[in-house]
């Protein structure tokens, strides 16, 4: 057993790996996805897209598209501009057309909307459409953006000169460059994070269902943060007279989301400005190709990264510099205060006080975005940029790059502890997880097969990747998204015959909190999870919150279950003690039950008291069973691990194979591992994914080259490993329960394992640096460039 | 030009008159109203569609629904058995964690049924080459495979794998 468990199995509360309470629907085919979603008199919405990534558009004739049977409607920028809608904000306070009026400004930009009476007949409507472009040359390299004579990309936004979007920077400049300039030792590296995509499975869709005579909008839709989504939809709209309680906003079962389904995309507003024109329900669903090449994309970041130390292997400090691309509009989903999300984690797992770190954004012709791609906010660039130049410096110096990080860390007894960028790190045991996946994979026997392997002249690396997280956003004083403060929330009704349902402002997209929740209600309350019902997803009845994303949900909605239970727990020791005609401070708790000290047949259950609450309470006390938490956590939760990859590479076709990668990870207090482990095995594959395999890649005329799983290679069960997961657990001091969010930690650890371990590998050829994803083309372009193979 | 085509969805025959161009997806899910069976892309990769054809897996996105004229499809909706109880598939699913958000899952399901009745006791690596037809976002697949076990082992009669997670 991997945590000890305080609960029955009947109850299962934490560390039980109860079965998933979600997955019967799933298994049968009953799971209710967006696009199942069928309404009376529903029309349906296709989108046409531009083929260029930059043009003016002359002309848009949709005669023809019109007289397509079936075709009820094209709109067009210029049908919004009637209402003012034809621009919205983005989560960053940037704006983004619905639909262009002028000009076009990536490949893929929605142009014009069809609705029709049935999927084919949109689609052929889209077919039908006609535009005249006068084509522009396209910005795409992010370093010419900003270049002199570079178009300027954004002249809707008033007196701006060029395609600047933000700087931001964080720690002492002037004595970060110090250091520099004195250090014994100084490495610096290109780490290009590439442009990837979320791909989750389902794409994402909805159906606006506006009903005129009550004066209300209906939007299901592929969200991942429902409530936020209602109060931006209001905002937007509202000067149309759709106020925010005339709009409810339900998120059914998502078919992945990983950061991807957090903006607003513009096929969600034309929809819903449809919908409240024609007054009928309007189901709008992207095909994949739309989805790839025009939503979600993420990362996408440059980064100068240069570390500085000692010859003996002490780290003295970090200088990081990043150019963001954004595409078309910082459309990112991150909190208001932070433009680079939480990229000032960069300083990593270890100990040193000097830091300044700094970032540019900038406009491309490429579609806007930079999501939260499975990653609190730009996490997995930074981990990326501090693992990869911590393995360079070990390197440069040629220390073993375990050994140079068990000299680097952060002891255990240094936390909380404060880093040179500003964060309060809660807790952790670095040392412990490094030595335990040395330990699994038997770290010192790889080194030892390895130098016997290289005398043969065979390639094996062996790559670590020792990350700290920052996630949970977060405290009100720092966070929020458009101005909204980054709490959430939890609802807990327990009926009279001791059953419950409880409701959050969060919104599983696979995570397994209709099972995850009611544990943690299970493990307080003692009712158990099984008779604890889990809700999400629609405004009207769950509490406000601000959705799933950033590994926040457990620690914030999670520790306002655990909150709301508590409150249930002391109300229920009034009621016993009413029952029982006892003190309370007679009474002690096992989980489900009140008994009286001494006297342990003296008992009440959580379901005789809660039955009394609403048959026999005390007078004067408010009756039924019912609590709510907003939580705002006092800190973010800093989750770690430490990863360990061993590759083989083919020295004749360079071909990558992943020999064995072991993760150990802590996420504080575990409430399920078996989802626990799934989170874990699910992130690895998708870090794998761009040290491997994805990228999205454009050429200099703005066109995706890869905008179907065609090319784009998502891995199948072939290219994923066998993972093998473990953990250490460390807890959060300040979390309710412990507990501090891990679906996002292996996606961050991964790639800089695999790429540390490539690097590894390669290192007797003097080849010091691939960017990812790391093909086996570029392995050997690398070596024949350093004449270690032969070919053309 | 509608064309008049009889399936057996599920062991029920279904008469529809369809487009010559409507895809057996569309007509499962749109026409015959099983959502079970979902669309995950549009070039043919990534199996969110799959259903059995005559008991062959096949992607429902890439056959018309008129070349399923006279056949049996057999979906998702139709793995329970008939005695109400789950079929071993979607109990390995379920007793091993095998799925997250669910939307690749019954595709992928359909394809381990097929899998299984041609090869009863796979390896992991048949297993891994055998579903590589299917993407799965969230689950990274080890539990795929556990779980194509777990219903081998069922439909063989053997002592059931356990199910509780392993750690390092």
């Amino acid at each position: 057993m991997i945590q000890e468990c305080k609960t029955s199995k009947a109850i299962s509360g934490m560390g039980h790996s109860m079965k998933r309470k979600e997955d019967g629907r799933f298994i049968q085919g009953k799971g209710n996805y967006v696009d199942d979603i069928k309404l009376d008199g529903m029309l349906y919405m296709d989108i046409y897209r531009s083929p260029y990534a930059y043009a003016k558009i002359k002309k848009i004739n949709i005669d023809k598209a019109m007289k397509v049977p079936g075709v009820v409607a094209v709109i067009t920028g210029k049908d919004l501009e009637k209402y003012n809608l034809h621009w919205m904000p983005t989560l960053m306070s940037d704006t983004q057309m619905v639909l262009p009026t002028d000009t076009v400004m990536y490949q893929a930009q929605e142009v014009a909307a069809v609705i029709a009476t049935s999927r084919y007949a949109a689609a052929d409507g889209v077919e039908a459409v006609e535009v005249e472009y006068e084509v522009m040359k396209p910005v795409m390299d992010p370093y010419k953006s900003t270049a002199p004579g570079a178009p300027v990309l954004r002249p809707d936004k008033k007196g701006k000169t060029d395609n600047k979007i933000w700087h931001w920077e964080v720690g002492d400049k002037q004595k970060t460059d110090k250091l520099f300039a004195t250090a014994e030792v100084t490495v610096k590296e290109e780490i290009y994070v590439p442009r990837i995509h979320v791909a989750s499975i389902e794409t994402c869709g909805c159906v606006a269902d506006y009903h005129k005579v009550n004066n209300h909008l209906t939007m299901y839709m592929t969200t991942q943060a429902p409530h936020a989504i209602r109060t931006v939809i209001a905002l937007v709209a509202g000067h149309v007279g759709l106020t925010e309680e005339k709009i409810r906003v339900i998120s059914p079962d998502i078919g992945g989301g990983f950061g991807g389904k957090v903006p607003v995309y513009p096929g969600y507003v034309i929809a819903i400005a449809v919908s409240f024109l024609v007054g009928k329900p309007v189901k709008w669903i992207e095909d994949r190709s739309e989805n790839l090449q025009a939503d979600s994309f993420a990362r996408d970041y440059h980064i100068t990264a240069e570390m500085a130390g000692t010859k003996a292997g002490k780290i003295q400090g970090i200088r990081f510099k990043v150019l963001a691309d954004h595409g078309y509009t910082d459309a990112s989903a991150n909190p208001s205060k932070f433009p680079a999300g939480m990229f000032s984690i960069c300083t990593g797992s270890y100990d040193y006080d000097t830091a300044f770190v700094e970032a540019d954004a900038v406009y491309t012709n490429k579609p806007p975005g930079g999501v939260a791609y499975r990653c609190s906010f730009r996490v997995t660039e930074a981990v990326q940029g501090i693992e990869r130049i911590t393995d360079r410096f070990a390197q440069t110096i040629g220390m073993d790059p375990a050994a140079f990080r068990f000299k680097n860390f952060i002891k255990k007894e240094q936390f909380p502890w404060k880093s040179p960028t500003g964060w309060s790190y809660d807790s952790g045991d670095y040392e412990l997880a490094l030595k335990k996946a040395m330990d699994v994979i038997d770290y010192a026997g790889l080194r030892k097969e390895q130098i016997e392997k290289r005398k043969k002249g065979e390639i094996m690396g062996i790559g670590i990747c020792s990350f700290t997280e920052v996630v949970g956003a977060g405290p009100s004083k720092d966070f929020d998204i458009l101005g909204i403060k980054m709490f959430d929330s939890a609802e807990i009704r327990v009926h009279p015959t001791g059953k419950a349902i409880a409701r959050f402002g969060t919104k599983s997209q696979g995570q397994g909190h209709e099972t995850t929740y009611a544990q943690i209600i299970a493990e307080e309350l003692g009712i158990p999870a099984e008779n604890i019902q889990v809700e999400e997803g629609d405004t009207d009845t769950a509490p406000y919150g601000l959705g799933t994303y950033a590994s926040r949900s457990t620690p914030t909605a999670g520790a306002a279950a655990a909150i709301a239970a508590r409150k249930l727990r002391d109300k229920a020791k009034k009621i016993a003690a009413y029952l029982l005609e006892v003190s309370e401070a007679d009474l002690e708790w096992e989980p489900g039950v009140f008994f009286v000290k001494g006297a342990p047949e003296k008992k009440k259950t959580i379901q005789e008291i809660v039955f009394a609450s609403y048959t026999n309470h005390p007078q004067g006390m408010e009756a039924g069973f019912e609590a709510t938490h907003y939580y705002d956590p006092p800190n973010l939760t800093f989750p770690f691990g430490s990863y360990i990859c061993v590759v083989d590479i083919d020295k004749e076709t360079c071909e990558i194979k992943v020999r064995r990668f072991v993760a150990i990870d802590d996420c504080g207090n575990i409430i399920n591992p078996m989802i626990v482990q799934g989170q874990v095995h699910g992130g690895l594959t998708q870090g794998i994914a761009p040290a491997m395999y994805e990228e999205l890649i454009y050429d200099d005329d703005g066109n995706i080259l890869n905008g179907t799983f065609m090319d784009y290679l998502v891995p199948t069960a072939v290219e994923s490993p066998s993972w093998e997961t473990g953990h250490t657990i460390t807890p959060s001091p300040h979390h309710p329960i412990g507990a501090k969010g891990v679906g996002e930690s292996p996606t961050v650890g991964a790639p800089p394992a695999i790429a540390n371990a490539i690097m590894d590998a390669l290192s007797p050829y003097g080849i010091t640096n691939i960017d990812i994803p790391i093909t086996p083309y570029k392995v050997w372009k690398a070596m024949k460039e350093k004449g270690a193979v032969k070919g053309v | 030009m509608e064309k008049e085509i009889t399936v057996t969805l599920n062991g029920v025959a279904k008469t529809v008159t369809v487009e010559p161009r409507l895809l057996l997806v569309h007509l499962i899910r749109e026409n015959l109203n099983q959502t079970g069976t979902h669309i995950g892309c549009d070039t043919s990769h990534c199996g969110a569609c799959t259903v059995l054809l005559d008991g062959k897996s096949v992607k429902s996105c890439t056959i018309l629904a008129v070349q399923a004229n006279g056949k049996k499809i057999s979906t998702v909706e139709g793995l329970l058995q008939a005695d109400g109880t789950l079929a071993a598939i979607q109990e390995a699913f379920k007793e091993n964690h095998a799925l997250h958000c669910g939307f690749c899952t019954p595709g992928m399901m359909m394809r381990a049924v097929e899998l299984l009745q041609k090869n009863p006791n796979p390896t992991e690596e048949q297993i891994r080459w055998g579903i590589s037809g299917n993407l799965c976002r969230c689950t990274g697949y080890n539990n795929i495979v556990k779980a194509v076990q777990y219903a081998g082992a069922k439909m063989r009669g053997d002592k059931l794998p356990s199910t509780e997670p392993i750690f390092v």
